[in-house]
């Protein structure tokens, strides 16, 4: 008979080894190279480096390698190396409306200027299972180059004043959860960090649950646009922005139900989502769910959970929440062991009181 | 690996008559909702599940099928439906709201006049009415089967109260039969009247709520209201910049970032039928 006391040393050695043998799988199948994991397996890598907040292709295909696939494992790879990285400072804002535009859409005008450009996108095709994308792929069709620019479709309504502004008081310095712990009430800049960074599912189901009726926020998609934008570095030494590189994002602007008062003309309200990649299903649960969360900033009821900002912000990273989930599987047996003693001492109370027989039973109290 | 096999229309003969059992139920209770099996279909949910799956239920060999979003047969998911049924019951197609025997919409009604033998299926995200009132099921279900609707009235009472208008644009309850309030599906109310007492087929079907609901031909289909302030259709007070049509529904398209608008037919087809014309900027 064994028994697990002692040897934990030996049986976490094995279990590790087990595991990259595991992840290896069968070694006559060649080994999966990082270069086709970030190449062909490009929205796995998007979703990684979004939610674990460093823009890295290759670390996240490593990670997405070494993690078997497990994606929320991926992302906690990611998290634990950013948090070792030495911070220089905040880039400048980026410009979205400077995009160099890959996908535009917007559900709420048929054509504007840009106008719609589908790009990549599953959207419009039939899920039939096609055993044959091993198969050479025609070359994407070319066309000249959108020489005009691709203003946001909030930005238009906004120079009719049918939109609220966006926020842009320059002096507000953004907070960061990841230096500072997160207190409630939480202003929109640390929601939205935390929106970033939550998973994707967790949003998408209180994103959807808004839309079936619980705190709902009639959202149109205004736009959602995927492509290249620059990201800059004020320098202090040299006294201007220095352009560091440009990275992939997708943003959505959804554009939601309108309010007015008796001093204030209706118009409509906003809700943001921004990814690093292309995180399409993320962004808009992301502006679904911010803009529920701005309830209360709005004066509107607060009953539902998507607008409860306590409740969300608390549990949309997937990496506490899998941590703690998880942790129930390491040793309680020392909590186990005292409930037990307890849950044996109450029914021997009630055993013996049943042996009596008309003496009632107490509620169990600790 | 087995290469799969798809039945005429996708959906297997068994699924088909489930749907298809679920629509005459739906057909001999005007406006009432009735449960069905929803499948996964090969496209997304909200993409007009529903819909396709009351079309590959009722469409046969000899039917010559339109599909139309936001009124047009030319926007993307329009074309992927209709592809859809080409590849898999290669079913005629056309652009033709009267050569049409089925005309899958979504959020539209056409302009022209439906006529009898006709089907129109449309797409729903949301079949019931009540949802954004009482958002739980238990509770609408019998809000329906005693016929409680006095919250929905309530809710365009406090749309006046406050805005002075009913401030529902698409999407606007019907009475359907002096019976069921039921969802007209995200239509603009300029297209509710169209629904009253037409010599077509309606057919409603909504796949992720797994819902489908009817009104049959020459039903009657009453818009709520009241009487100190009537149901209103809207459209914008503009002049088809295409073809000149001072009565169909328009859409607005941007031209640049400097305010410039022109106004188009939503419906392409009807468009296309009043006859050519220079785009005119307005």
């Amino acid at each position: 008979m064994y028994v697990a006391v002692k040897g934990g040393e030996r049986a976490i050695e094995n279990a590790h080894t087990l595991l990259a043998h595991e992840r290896r799988g069968d070694p006559s199948v060649p080994e999966l190279s990082l270069a086709q994991i970030s190449q062909q397996l490009t929205l796995a890598v998007d979703r990684v480096m979004t939610e674990g907040s460093l823009y890295d292709r290759d670390l996240a295909a490593l990670a997405i390698k070494q993690a078997r696939g497990d994606l929320i494992e991926a992302i906690f790879l990611l998290r634990a190396f950013r948090a070792t990285l030495p911070r220089f400072g905040a880039t400048a804002p980026v410009d979205t409306a400077a995009m160099d535009i890959r996908r535009r859409i917007s559900a709420t005008f048929k054509d504007l200027p840009g106008g719609q450009v589908l790009g990549p996108t599953f959207d419009y095709t039939h899920r039939l299972l096609e055993p044959s994308t091993d198969a050479p792929v025609s070359e994407p069709a070319t066309g000249a180059a959108y020489e005009g620019t691709t203003p946001r479709v909030t930005d238009l309504l906004a120079n009719d004043d049918l939109i609220e502004r966006d926020d842009n008081s320059a002096s507000a310095i953004p907070g960061d959860l990841t230096r500072e712990p997160l207190s409630f009430p939480a202003e929109r800049d640390l929601r939205l960090q935390n929106l970033a960074r939550g998973d994707e599912g967790f949003l998408l189901a209180l994103g959807y649950s808004t839309q079936r009726g619980y705190g709902r926020t009639h959202p149109f998609a205004g736009e959602i646009r995927l492509g290249d934008v620059e990201v800059e570095f004020f320098a202090e030494d040299a006294g201007f922005a220095v352009p560091l590189g440009h990275i992939t994002m997708t943003e959505c602007q959804m554009i939601n139900q309108f309010a007015g008062s008796a001093t204030e003309a209706p118009k409509f309200t906003r809700g943001y989502g921004l990814a690093f990649g292309h995180c399409e299903r993320k962004v808009m649960s992301m502006a679904l769910v911010d803009r529920a969360l701005r309830a209360r900033e709005l004066g509107e009821e607060q009953a539902a959970p998507a607008q409860d900002e306590e409740f969300v912000l608390s549990h949309s990273d997937n990496v506490q929440a899998t941590g703690f989930v998880e942790h129930l599987k390491l040793p309680h047996y020392v909590d186990f062991q005292a409930e037990l003693g307890l849950v044996r001492r109450l029914r021997a109370q009630f055993e013996s009181a049943q042996d009596v027989g008309d003496v009632p039973v107490r509620e169990a109290a600790e | 690996m087995n290469a799969p096999v798809y039945n005429f229309a996708y959906l297997d003969e068994q699924t088909k008559r489930m749907i298809r059992r679920a629509i005459l139920k739906a057909i001999a209770i005007p406006g009432y909702q009735v449960p069905f099996a929803s499948r996964e279909m090969p496209m997304p949910y909200g993409w007009g599940t529903g819909g396709v799956q009351v079309t590959a239920a009722i469409v046969g060999p000899d039917d010559i099928l339109k599909v139309i979003d936001q009124g047009s047969d030319d926007t993307t998911n329009a074309v992927s439906i209709r592809k859809f049924f080409a590849r898999t019951a290669g079913v005629r197609t056309t652009t033709s709201t009267g050569d049409a025997t089925v005309i899958q919409t979504r959020h539209r009604i056409p302009e022209t006049p439906l006529h009898a033998g006709q089907i129109l299926v449309y797409q729903v995200p949301i079949p019931e009415p009540l949802r954004f009132l009482a958002p739980r099921e238990t509770e609408t279900r019998r809000m329906h089967a005693l016929s409680e609707y006095g919250l929905m009235h309530v809710k365009l009472y406090e749309d006046i109260a406050r805005h002075g208008h009913i401030a529902t644009t698409y999407a606007y309850p019907v009475k359907v039969d002096s019976r069921y309030v039921m969802d007209p599906s995200p239509i603009p109310k300029f297209d509710n009247p169209k629904m009253n007492d037409s010599p077509a087929l309606q057919l409603f079907g909504a796949g992720r709520e797994k819902r489908i609901y009817a009104i049959p031909p020459h039903t009657s289909v009453v818009s709520l209201d009241f009487e100190d302030h009537p149901f209103e259709r809207y459209r914008h007070e503009a002049t088809c910049a295409i073809c000149g049509a001072v009565d169909s529904f328009l859409d607005e398209v941007v031209t640049d970032d400097s305010g410039g608008r022109m106004f188009v037919c939503s419906d392409t087809d009807y468009c296309a039928t009043q006859g050519p014309h220079e785009v005119k900027r307005v």
